[in-house]
């Protein structure tokens, strides 16, 4: 199993803070599944979407791969500073 | 102590500043950036603002690019302290205070860390306008900031 966290925008608009998910290959592969579910999330996980993804609290980029009891994280480009 | 701290409570600049040139003669310059929240922004009035990131991820994000400042440049202490939660207008968001021998480097490298902090750290802004809430989005001029420093 992986860990799934939404952040900021995505987090309020999908409604979901996060969630355990069964294990897949890479980021992309988890990209295009969350999209399939339609609505919102076909919205934000749409190829070409500009979304910031970390894995384990590292940025990642799409071809990175998922190993099991990995923290994965998905949110909007950062605003601080 | 740690050179990167995330909290909620307000900053004291004099107190960071202070702490970090603390009995160290060899310092000859201090440069502090300090980020301060706006009462405005594209085009309205902005009350308050609510500042969230993501624990764990933040800290990891800012003590490495401390950590790539210090590989540039020859620096003998940096902290940065950003603030989460409610803030309101004249409040400090963040400070960048890094010290050296001799100012070059730490103008230099005082401008790298916020640079790159508005483009790698886990931070979003929230901020209410007399509209309601809504999310501050990303500016392009700070990606094009942050790839200046790429050569």
């Amino acid at each position: 199993m992986i860990q799934v966290r939404y952040f900021a925008r995505l987090r309020e608009e999908l409604n979901c803070e996060s969630e355990s998910l069964e294990q897949v290959a890479d980021i992309r592969t988890l990209m295009k599944q969350l999209a399939a579910r339609g609505g919102k999330w076909a919205e934000f996980f749409a190829e070409g979407e500009l979304i910031l993804v970390s894995v384990n609290h590292e940025m990642a980029d799409p071809g990175v791969a998922i190993t099991d009891g990995d923290e994965v994280a998905f949110f909007p480009p950062v605003t601080g500073g | 102590m740690s050179r990167a701290v995330v909290q909620s409570e307000p900053l004291d600049i004099a107190r960071v500043q202070d702490g970090l040139r603390a009995d160290n003669p060899a310092i000859g310059a201090l440069v502090s950036f300090v980020g301060l929240m706006r009462d405005f922004n594209d085009g309205d009035q902005v009350s308050s603002l609510f500042l969230e990131h993501y624990p764990g991820m933040t800290e990891k994000a800012l003590d490495a690019i401390i950590a790539e400042a210090e590989q540039r440049w020859d620096l003998m202490g940096v902290r940065v302290i950003h603030r989460v939660g409610a803030l309101k207008p004249l409040d400090p968001i963040v400070i960048v205070v890094v010290a050296s021998a001799h100012r070059g480097e730490a103008f230099d490298a005082c401008e790298f860390i916020i640079d790159y902090l508005k483009t790698r750290a886990p931070f979003w802004k929230k901020e209410r306008t007399g509209e309601g809430e809504r999310w501050v989005d990303a500016r392009e001029s700070d990606s094009e900031a942050q790839a200046r420093w790429k050569e």
